[in-house]
């Protein structure tokens, strides 16, 4: 803007227009209003949705639920924490979810990193594999599960020949075995995608310089690609492993926890507490938990992300 | 000179030249080296694609035939489509992933593009402060709001609508931040050649900054489809029955009811993942810069 603040510089050396005399603060408040007016409706979704059932969630961790009347909740302070999250209950299904990530997420990334290695060659018709190598993103978590169903059914699966008794779902040793395919299986897509991306942001360059030095195939694999995709397997890692311990849909849709609570992860174990027990005082002391989780594995993550900037400069 | 060849078309394909010439001139070893490479790539293509192949054909065959474990159907049963769709109502759960996800997709696109505009080209008090707001939101898994978000809807008296399935998620921290990234973009020249032409923030923003910012906004929309269209828990937790159910529920009510003729309920995975397919097809590029937008770029 042109604006002339300065007497010294205005026509004749006199400022008249009252507005003149302050532009900038008023404009300033001009700015300020439109800014906050913008940010309005984001923040009143984020306020009613987010902020205030996140707060909410430690007054409801504070009282007992009464079975009888909900309305009748009595404040029992952090005892309700300690019962819970000192429960065997508790306890097995943090470390199911844990086994859970454990089996999904180291093997999603290297499934994922394998395809996007071998489709990152310029070879004839290779968009067609990329594109089938990515087609899991098309498939929900629902959509996988209904798929593998029969591929599990001890009758008419096509496991049924391998099938152990009882079959896949409803044994206690195979059930999150199977909900563990069924997650990498729908996620490979998604692994794939980032990985390709990883892989594309590396310099040829630098592949190239390892090459003259005479680099074989598997180190320069292993000296060079491994390293400068780090960061995006740290991502996925972390990514990952938050996604783990909100699993759901297919745990609900094959095997509802069960057999044995062996599918109970924690997600499910909130979702019951609060449909089935109508419990929200322990359905929310589960809730923080699986938030300070989550806060967890997001520090990290942003640790990482900040060694990354580091070393790049 | 040979082995060079060789070990240049295992390793460095980015490095390889066009295969076209070198097929002809170069040894055998060459020719070899692409068959391998191209048996792996459809090996692996065939696994990857084999559920969702299995599931079509089990869609069309009947149940005895699903029993026999064929791989082929040779006599398509097509009505278990239509079953699916009117007995099953997944036509009806198909229209109420569409409503739910198109308002959803047009919030977030809208309060992005609004609140990503204040951060990037307006000053004022406490920016700093409520930027670090809106990214805390990332933090908290929606998982984590659902008690409390469930008395807010039944109060709010959107139980069971569309409304209560849509409205919690009509903003997103990760929308702001990626479209403010856009925005900052956009070249300082610009901004005073807008003023200079009389411009206000409101017309600068319509005419110049969302359109530019178009890729982005492309982006975030195909990303916010895909989130909202495969949504599960929340819709399971805020609709009571039928009439509202999205596809992902309603794919498992229609297993509960078809326990015992399969085919239906394959058709109804079948006809649930084509929308989608269609359209990653369509914004595939899209698709990978949503994706991929917080873990490549930072």
């Amino acid at each position: 803007m042109t604006t002339v603040t300065d007497p010294a510089e205005a026509p004749f050396g006199i400022v008249v227009d009252k507005a003149q005399e302050h532009p900038r603060s008023w404009r300033k408040l001009k700015d300020a209003s439109l800014a906050y007016a913008l940010l309005l409706p984001a923040g009143v979704i984020f306020a009613v949705f987010i902020f205030y059932p996140f707060l909410k969630n430690f007054d409801l961790a504070l009282h007992r639920t009464n079975p009888f009347n909900p309305d009748l909740s009595e404040y029992v302070g952090l005892e309700q924490f300690g019962d819970v999250l000192g429960s065997k209950e508790f306890f097995d299904s943090l470390w199911t979810t844990i086994l859970f990530a454990i089996m999904t997420v180291p093997v999603g990334i290297a499934l994922g990193l394998g395809l996007a290695v071998l489709a990152h060659q310029k070879l004839k018709g290779i968009a067609i594999f990329r594109t089938i190598f990515s087609s899991t993103v098309a498939t929900s978590v629902a959509v996988a599960a209904v798929m593998f169903y029969t591929l599990f059914n001890p009758n008419i699966g096509l496991l049924k020949s391998v099938s152990p008794t009882p079959p896949f779902l409803e044994n206690p040793d195979w059930a999150l075995i199977s909900i563990a395919i069924v997650t990498i299986w729908q996620s490979l897509g998604l692994s794939f995608i980032l990985m390709s991306a990883g892989l594309q942001a590396i310099p040829d360059e630098l592949v190239e310089a390892a090459q003259v030095d005479g680099a074989g195939p598997w180190s320069r694999f292993r000296n060079v690609t491994l390293p400068l995709l780090s960061p995006t397997m740290f991502f996925a890692i972390v990514v990952g492993t938050i996604f783990a311990f909100q699993t759901f849909g297919q745990i609900d849709i094959l095997t509802e926890g069960g057999p044995l609570k062996k599918t109970n992860v924690l997600t499910y174990f909130i979702f019951t507490e609060l449909r089935v027990q109508r419990n929200p005082g322990t359905a929310a002391v589960l809730a923080i938990a699986l938030f300070a989780i989550t806060l967890v594995l997001t520090l990290v993550q942003l640790r990482l992300l900040e060694r990354r900037v580091h070393y790049q400069r | 000179m040979s082995t060079s060849e060789g070990v240049l078309a295992a390793g460095v394909p980015e490095l390889a030249t066009p295969t076209t010439t070198t097929a002809t001139i170069g040894p055998p070893k060459r020719v070899w080296g692409l068959v391998v490479r191209y048996a792996l790539l459809m090996v692996l293509a065939l696994i990857v694609l084999f559920p969702i192949y299995i599931t079509a054909v089990n869609s069309l065959l009947n149940i005895d035939q699903i029993a026999k474990s064929k791989l082929f159907p040779t006599d398509p049963q097509w009505h278990t489509y239509s079953d699916a769709w009117t007995e099953g109502h997944l036509g009806n759960y198909l229209k109420n992933s569409f409503i739910m996800t198109a308002i959803i997709v047009i919030g977030q696109l809208v309060t992005a593009t609004l609140a990503a505009y204040a951060f990037a080209f307006l000053e004022f008090p406490l920016k700093r402060t409520l930027f670090v707001v809106f990214l805390a939101t990332l933090m908290i898994p929606f998982e984590v709001t659902i008690i409390t978000n469930l008395t807010t809807v039944v109060d709010l008296g959107i139980y069971d609508t569309y409304a209560g399935l849509a409205i919690p998620f009509l903003a997103t921290g990760f929308g702001a931040f990626l479209l403010r990234q856009a925005f900052l973009g956009v070249p300082r020249d610009l901004q005073d050649a807008a003023a200079l032409d009389g411009y206000g923030h409101l017309r600068f923003m319509a005419r110049v900054a969302v359109p530019l910012a178009r890729p982005t906004m492309a982006a975030l929309a195909v990303f916010a489809f895909l989130a909202s269209w495969n949504q599960y828990l929340w819709p399971l937790l805020v609709t009571r029955d039928d009439r509202l159910r999205t596809v992902q529920i309603g794919l498992k009510q229609l297993r509960n009811t078809n326990l015992e003729s399969f085919n239906v309920t394959f058709a109804g995975a079948i006809l649930a993942v084509i929308p989608l397919a269609i359209l990653l097809l369509l914004f595939q590029k899209q698709l990978v810069r949503g994706l991929t937008a917080g873990a490549v770029k930072g």
